[in-house]
């Protein structure tokens, strides 16, 4: 089943005050080879803020976030149609580079993933990629990235050790810091805190909260209770027949679609009928 | 027969396979050692041959193994390494890839001593590098090629994708990524494979045979002649001329090579931690 497209942008520009736009999409499909797993997905992410993508298992979610920092290009075979645009700059646009895009918007995975390098070099990254050699300047970055990423005050005394010592809510803020270190204009998070104990699930909803005055966030999270925590805005994907592409069902105020869902379906998924 | 009996036969029998393979190993090691140490001094390793060179020590010998193994290291490292990152990053994977590995395991089994006629030829003879350290290199730099491309190959796979998304997905090159986190990530792997190798390699008879000559000679130059230690101890032991000498010089090249395989294990049980 697909949306009416235009119904579908008309109905949610109506009701969506007009914050600043980070990344328009329109009409957008896309494709695993033959397989067609998302089609006409048309939603505004808001600039500053954080948005939630919602949905059961195999919705296309993630598929979808990974479009808005080109990571499918990495898999062979994938193809993307419709518009994408940052900044009302295509990104899908000839002369774009994905790995200019991608330091723009930066990405955190489900599992944390630091290199297996000190806590140091990893922070480090990206700015030595950037051509930063200075010592001092280096440091400053990494000390800042820490602060924002709420790590620092647990790993200052043990910068020269491994990443990978650390324990996994550390590694994930570790992985938030190293993005951040290159200055990202949005944060997209697949499940970030799906593979992590609690406390530092807490540490990365409140992390979340700050950085969104600076940083665009997009998460996709399996946990509902998290997206009505933490974000300003939510899209609800489904996939409603095993095989069929994907759609967004609803997008809105993350108040609204959890209060008063206006698709029966968000409702169902929201009051736990499936998925 | 109940489920207990069958249980406690096959348990047996696999324990008599495994006893077997350390009994044979023990026998190897146990006989060499006892045969060899008797010999075994610093004299013996120290020291030049004398007479027919059957007597005294074995020490040019001993440096012109090591000198041939760390050219040949020195010459194979790189192409593997470089040619293990194109087949595992760069190359389409498909029919050129896996007709390269094909190769590259047939390249591993030909005989040594099919590779020694072969270095002989081509580097002692076309290229005129005659019997050298330098020929003798090349030819067991062929020898090591494949287990080392092959085990940085498997080594560069093993690192996870995530990590490698990790560094994509703040904007590293292919080429970046490669270098500053793969690469690093698989070198403990890497270097395990090259020391094995380079074991392989110090005990080679055949190759070096062939194309290194027989000179009891100190190497200083690549294009100088010499005697490997597996040569040493082919010709004591095939002319008879000097048993205990023979098992000597086996001794202390198994104590090389265990050397090798212990350095291997160490290098990659440390920077596994990190």
């Amino acid at each position: 089943m697909t949306l009416d497209k235009a119904a579908f942008a008309h109905k949610h520009h109506t009701h969506i005050e007009p914050l600043e736009v980070k990344i328009t999409v329109r009409g957008l499909n896309f494709w695993y080879s033959d397989f067609n797993a998302l089609t006409g997905i048309t939603v505004d992410i808001k600039k500053k803020a954080v948005t939630a993508f919602i949905g059961p298992s195999g919705c296309g979610k993630s598929t979808f976030l990974r479009c808005m920092n080109r990571m499918n290009d990495l898999i062979p075979g994938t193809r993307v149609e419709g518009k994408m645009h940052l900044d009302g700059a295509d990104i899908y646009g000839p002369g774009v580079d994905p790995v200019d895009l991608r330091r723009r918007v930066g990405m955190i995975f489900q599992q944390p993933n630091p290199f297996p390098q000190s806590i140091y070099d990893n922070v480090a990254y990206g700015p030595r990629l950037q051509g930063i050699k200075k010592k001092s300047d280096l440091d400053q970055i990494v000390e800042e990235s820490l602060r924002r990423a709420n790590v620092w005050k647990e790993v200052k005394d043990i910068l020269g050790r491994g990443g990978l010592t650390l324990s996994g809510g550390q590694q994930q803020r570790l992985c938030i810091a190293r993005v951040l270190a290159v200055q990202p204009e949005v944060l997209l998070m697949d499940e970030p805190c799906s593979a992590i104990d609690p406390t530092s699930v807490q540490k990365i909803e409140d992390l979340m909260a700050e950085l969104k005055d600076t940083v665009t966030i997009v998460i996709v999270t399996h946990n509902m209770q998290q997206a009505a925590r933490v974000s300003d805005f939510t899209a609800f994907f489904l996939q409603e027949v095993a095989g069929d592409p994907a759609v967004l069902v609803e997008y809105g105020r993350t108040s609204e679609i959890f209060t008063s869902p206006t698709d029966k379906r968000t409702e169902d998924y929201i009051t736990g009928r499936f998925g | 027969m109940d489920k207990r009996t069958t249980n406690n036969i096959a348990v047996g029998v696999l324990w008599v396979a495994a006893g077997i393979t350390v009994t044979v190993l023990g026998a190897i090691i146990l006989y060499v050692f006892i045969n060899g140490i008797r010999v075994l001094s610093p004299e013996f390793i120290f020291t030049w041959p004398e007479g027919v060179n059957s007597e005294g020590g074995v020490w040019p010998t001993i440096i012109s193994t090591l000198y041939v193994t760390g050219l040949a290291m020195l010459i194979c490292t790189p192409v593997a390494v470089l040619a293990a990152v194109y087949l595992a990053e760069y190359a389409h994977q498909g029919k050129t890839v896996s007709t390269i590995r094909f190769a590259a395991d047939s390249l591993a089994s030909v005989p040594s001593i099919v590779m020694g006629l072969f270095g002989f030829a081509l580097f002692v003879e076309a290229m005129g590098l005659g019997l050298s350290m330098l020929s003798a290199a090349l030819a067991l730099s062929l020898l090591m090629l494949p287990i080392v491309m092959r085990a940085t190959e498997e080594a560069i796979r093993s690192v996870p994708r995530y990590i490698r998304w990790g560094s994509y997905g703040m904007g590293a090159t292919k080429w970046q990524t490669v270098g500053r986190v793969v690469l690093p990530a698989a070198a403990p792997r890497v270097i395990t494979g090259i020391v094995l190798a380079t074991g392989r390699a110090v005990g080679e008879t055949a190759v070096v045979f062939y194309t290194m000559g027989q000179a009891i000679w100190l190497p200083i130059s690549p294009l100088d002649s010499g005697r490997p230690m597996t040569v040493h101890l082919y010709l004591l032991a095939v002319e008879g001329i000097n048993i205990p000498a023979a098992y000597g010089t086996a001794l202390l090249l198994m104590l090389m090579i265990l050397g090798f395989n212990l350095g291997a294990r160490w290098i990659l049980k440390r920077y596994r931690k990190v």
